[in-house]
């Protein structure tokens, strides 16, 4: 009796604040419920300016769209009762459901952002997320944990959880945690090792929003390994000549014989650096013999790769040296530097035909390189012989100056003898 | 046959009375007389460049998408061209050097009094002339340097209150440098200068023909007290010999500096690319540019680069009329002047240095 | 020249004289003036200006086809449509990283084939990696040439 009389003191004075409030805000639509969330503690909490940026408060959705209840009451009993719908804190298993109870409704979508896929949540339910979650494991990502809550930001938004640039860090959160992780009996290198690879630094340094980050290669509602026999797909959506010279070499069935991942073999996963020759050598970093026998028929063809490739790569250097010095001496040599690139632009293609594995291809494009970095290795040349040619020509005109300077000096003491 | 030729024009315009005063003209001869050079080789520079850039007009473009291409094949592919563009840019940088030691040599031979005030504001103008040429030269080839050096220098201009915004948008020819400030600059550079510098340079050198050599008061005193130290040359043959001395000496100095050190030409403006680190103005613009980075940003409620900008005319100004400030003082007392010679001489030399060395 | 120290007069032959002055004066005229007729001479490559470059001839290309140019110091790429008439111009230099793009004339389309990136035929970025469309370039065909031009700047 004294307990409710008390509520009833309680419900009265915060539906006077309430009213205040509602009075001071005349003329927006009421939404109570941030009345007193904005005051309460997370998780609970929400306050107005973190609601305002979420892209559902801007379309002109409210609290009571996701949980339900009435937000026009300033009667906490009434706007949080059953009666009225109110769902109260959602379950996590509830989450995806939810979501896609209007993203996944192509008609509801069309009112908001017609050009808004709606298959997040099938996605998500192919998803090793969405799986394990269906299995009863409240642990894996739903759509909040990714997307956050309450300040949901279109992917474009700079600021967003999924953003291009935040991406791996959101999924970190969770796969870098080793803790966390530990039923699941995963890595937690991934995050590390993409922050060493040279798609994070095109990303990150390079501010190539189009480089790959986690989502571009798992996808991101349907998350999941792309798996050993689809490693070379994923790479080839932006590798095209890399997989198809793969996917027709011997590499190819021999590496699907043995199960081994594609690509992953020598580049491995998640930090591909970038590729160097050295790759082909016996070194620290070559990747051939750990397979391959030391004189065996495919050792010959590496032999042979590797050096017809240093060699295009030491003629682009002499002639890079050359070019540079007769720049430094004074010589305009800007059109032979500029053909540098259609060199460099050889060397690249000729390292790219390495996934033939075949040494004839590769000379074949060693040598469109060769003609065109010894072009320009000859035009530094030239332009030293040039140089040459200028200083002789300001000697004999230094000389002819000297005999003048000479014969001006005897005219004048000449004159004044 | 020559002479026959001078005979007959000698008898329908009476050369030789055009030629008398040349005869006559006469130099002192003293151990400063290597000073008074420098005007002659200032001029022979000039005439250098009036006939490099004439040269360089057979080929280049003004215009925002042609002017460096243009350069670009003068180096590159005409014959020679690279020397031509060498020597002009050499000489342009000599002339500055020359045209400085010309000025502060008159300053500490004193040679400015009376009666030859004019001719030192003339000269004081021709070397405003100068940095003028120097500044609208140096956009011309439409590189990056020269593209920001132009928005800063013309950002300068801008900063004089009232009339720096409408120099500035008759300077650029709009309120960004842009292809319409590259034509502007080539009609200065080309047109407007040479005009003002031909009248300046006759005005000049009658001056001089007039009044003859001026002789170092110290000098003049020895001579006074003992008449028979009194030397001179004759202009003609004698000291036109050694001046010519002069020339082939400057000659061959720019052939070497264009050979072994041809002027670099840079990458194409970009008006939209970023500003290249460190870019700073031509050397003889430098002391003034880093004189204004010493300026505070605010001077009680004035701007501090106004105030830098305003203090750089008014000194400019103050220089110019500087032969009406040297009084003849009694009793021999030392005039100051030369301590403020020196000490602008010092000035110029340490903040161009300091300027150069400063990041 | 500062110090003029005074040499005993001593009797110079003129015949030295003239031998160095006018041999001097000569030789250095000479080459001073050598090199400013040799720049008198205008250059075997005519200077076309980068504003308009002969891309092609008329017929180099066949329909559906395309053809790499210098325009200045990058590369152009020019397509023949497949009706055999209309010519399009563009930047070849990918706007990703600078890949030297390639016509496709079976998908109608510019490709480059560093990254997959995809282009239209009038250089806007389709799919893949570029961040921008490629420059597009103006084509005339005057008699059997076909120049191409850019779009001139203030």
């Amino acid at each position: 009796m004294l307990r409710n009389n008390l509520r009833r003191v309680r419900r009265t004075a915060i539906g006077g604040i309430v009213l205040l409030a509602a009075c001071l805000s005349f003329g927006q639509a009421p939404n109570t419920c941030l009345d007193c969330h904005s005051a309460l503690p997370e998780p609970q909490g929400v306050t107005q300016e973190k609601f305002a940026q979420d892209i559902h408060a801007q379309k002109g959705l409210t609290c009571a769209s996701c949980h339900g209840g009435d937000p026009t009451s300033m009667d906490m009993t009434v706007a949080m009762s059953k009666a009225k719908g109110w769902k109260g804190h959602i379950d996590k298993k509830q989450v995806p459901a939810l979501c896609g109870s209007c993203h996944s409704d192509p008609n509801f979508m069309k009112q908001y952002n017609p050009g808004l896929r709606t298959d997040q949540l099938s996605q998500y339910h192919t998803s090793m997320h969405g799986k394990q979650l269906a299995a009863g494991n409240s642990k894996v990502a739903v759509c909040t944990d990714c997307h956050s809550v309450h300040d949901i930001k279109p992917p474009s938004d700079q600021h967003s959880t999924v953003y291009p640039l935040n991406v791996a860090k959101t999924c970190s959160k969770c796969h870098a945690d080793a803790n966390y992780m530990k039923p699941f009996g995963i890595a937690t290198n991934q995050y590390a090792n993409y922050t060493t690879s040279v798609h994070y630094d095109a990303l990150t340094k390079g501010g190539d929003l189009s480089a790959p980050t986690c989502v571009t290669c798992h996808g991101n509602h349907g998350a999941t390994p792309p798996g050993v026999d689809k490693v070379q797909n994923v790479c080839a959506t932006c590798h095209v000549f890399q997989a198809q010279m793969y996917g027709k070499s011997t590499h190819f069935k021999a590496f699907q014989d043995k199960n081994l991942p594609g690509c992953v073999v020598c580049h491995s996963n998640h930090a591909i650096h970038p590729p160097t020759d050295a790759m082909l050598d016996t070194g620290k970093q070559g990747v051939c013999m750990s397979c391959h026998k030391p004189g065996d028929k495919c050792d010959v063809a590496r032999v042979n790769i590797l050096s017809s490739l240093t060699k295009l790569d030491q003629t682009i250097t002499s002639a890079n040296q050359i070019l540079h010095l007769a720049e430094s001496s004074g010589m305009e040599v800007s059109a032979a530097l500029g053909a540098q690139d259609q060199a460099r632009d050889a060397l690249t293609k000729a390292r790219v035909t390495i996934h033939t594995y075949q040494p004839s291809l590769v000379a074949a494009e060693v040598q469109n390189g060769m003609k065109i970095a010894n072009a320009n290795f000859k035009a530094g040349q030239d332009a030293m012989v040039e140089r040459n040619h200028r200083r002789i020509g300001l000697g004999i005109c230094l000389i002819a100056i000297a005999f003048a300077l000479f014969g001006l000096w005897l005219l004048i003491k000449k004159i004044e003898a | 046959m020559l002479k026959k030729i001078i005979d007959w024009l000698d008898e329908r315009l009476h050369l030789d009375g055009l030629l008398e005063p040349f005869r006559h003209k006469t130099v002192p001869t003293h151990k400063l007389s290597c000073w008074y050079f420098f005007g002659g080789i200032t001029l022979f520079l000039f005439l250098i460049q009036l006939l490099t850039g004439i040269l360089l007009l057979l080929y280049y473009k003004p215009g925002a998408n042609e002017a460096f291409e243009s350069v670009q094949y003068i180096v590159t592919r005409v014959q020679f061209g690279w020397l031509i563009r060498s020597i002009h840019s050499w000489s342009a940088n000599l002339m500055v050097f020359t045209a400085v030691a010309h000025m502060f040599s008159v300053l500490f031979l004193k040679a400015y009094r009376k009666p030859r005030e004019l001719t030192w504001i003339t000269g004081m103008l021709l070397l405003f002339l100068v940095m003028g040429f120097g500044f609208s030269g140096y956009l011309l080839p439409w590189n990056q340097l020269a593209f920001f050096a132009t928005t800063v220098g013309t950002q300068m201009a801008g900063q004089v209150p009232l009339i720096g915004q409408p120099i500035l948008i008759f300077l650029r020819g709009g309120p960004e440098v842009t292809g319409a400030t590259l034509t502007r600059f080539f009609g200065f550079h080309v047109a407007v200068l040479p005009g003002l510098v031909f009248v300046l340079i006759a005005i000049h050198l009658f001056f001089v023909q007039r009044q003859g050599m001026s002789v170092p008061p110290k000098v003049e005193k020895e001579w006074e007290q003992n008449p028979s130290l009194r030397r001179e040359m004759k202009f003609f043959p004698n000291f036109a010999l050694r001046e010519m001395m002069a020339w082939y000496v400057a000659i061959g100095a720019l052939g070497v500096l264009a050979a072994l050190f041809p002027w670099d030409l840079g990458v194409k403006a970009d008006p939209f690319g970023a500003a290249a680190a460190g870019i700073k103005p031509e050397w003889y613009f430098l002391f003034m540019y880093q004189t204004l980075k010493f300026i505070p940003a605010h001077i009680g409620f004035i701007d501090g680069e106004v105030l830098g900008i305003m203090g750089c005319g008014v000194v400019a100004l103050l220089w110019m009329l500087l032969p009406f400030f040297d009084r003849e003082r009694a009793g021999g007392k030392k005039s100051w002047m030369t301590g403020i010679g020196i000490f602008a001489l010092v000035y110029v030399i340490v903040f161009t240095v300091y300027g150069y060395v400063a990041k | 020249m500062c110090s003029e120290n005074v040499v005993n007069p001593e009797p110079v032959r003129r015949g030295l004289i003239g031998l160095f002055l006018g041999g001097g004066l000569l030789a250095t005229f000479a080459s001073f003036i050598y090199p400013v007729l040799r720049y008198f001479v205008p250059p075997q490559v005519a200077d076309l200006g980068v504003d308009e470059v002969v891309a092609a001839k008329v017929g180099d290309l066949k329909p559906n086809a395309s053809a790499i140019f210098r325009f200045g110091s990058k590369p152009g790429l020019l397509i023949l449509d497949a009706d055999g008439e209309t010519y399009h111009a563009v930047s070849a230099s990918c706007t990703h990283l600078g890949c030297t793009v390639q016509y496709k004339g079976d998908a109608k389309e510019i490709w480059c084939p560093c990254h997959n990136g995809v282009y239209n035929m009038n250089g806007a970025n389709v799919s893949g990696p570029p961040p921008r469309p490629l420059q597009k370039f103006n084509v005339h065909v005057r008699g059997d040439q076909i120049f191409v031009s850019r779009n001139t700047e203030a």
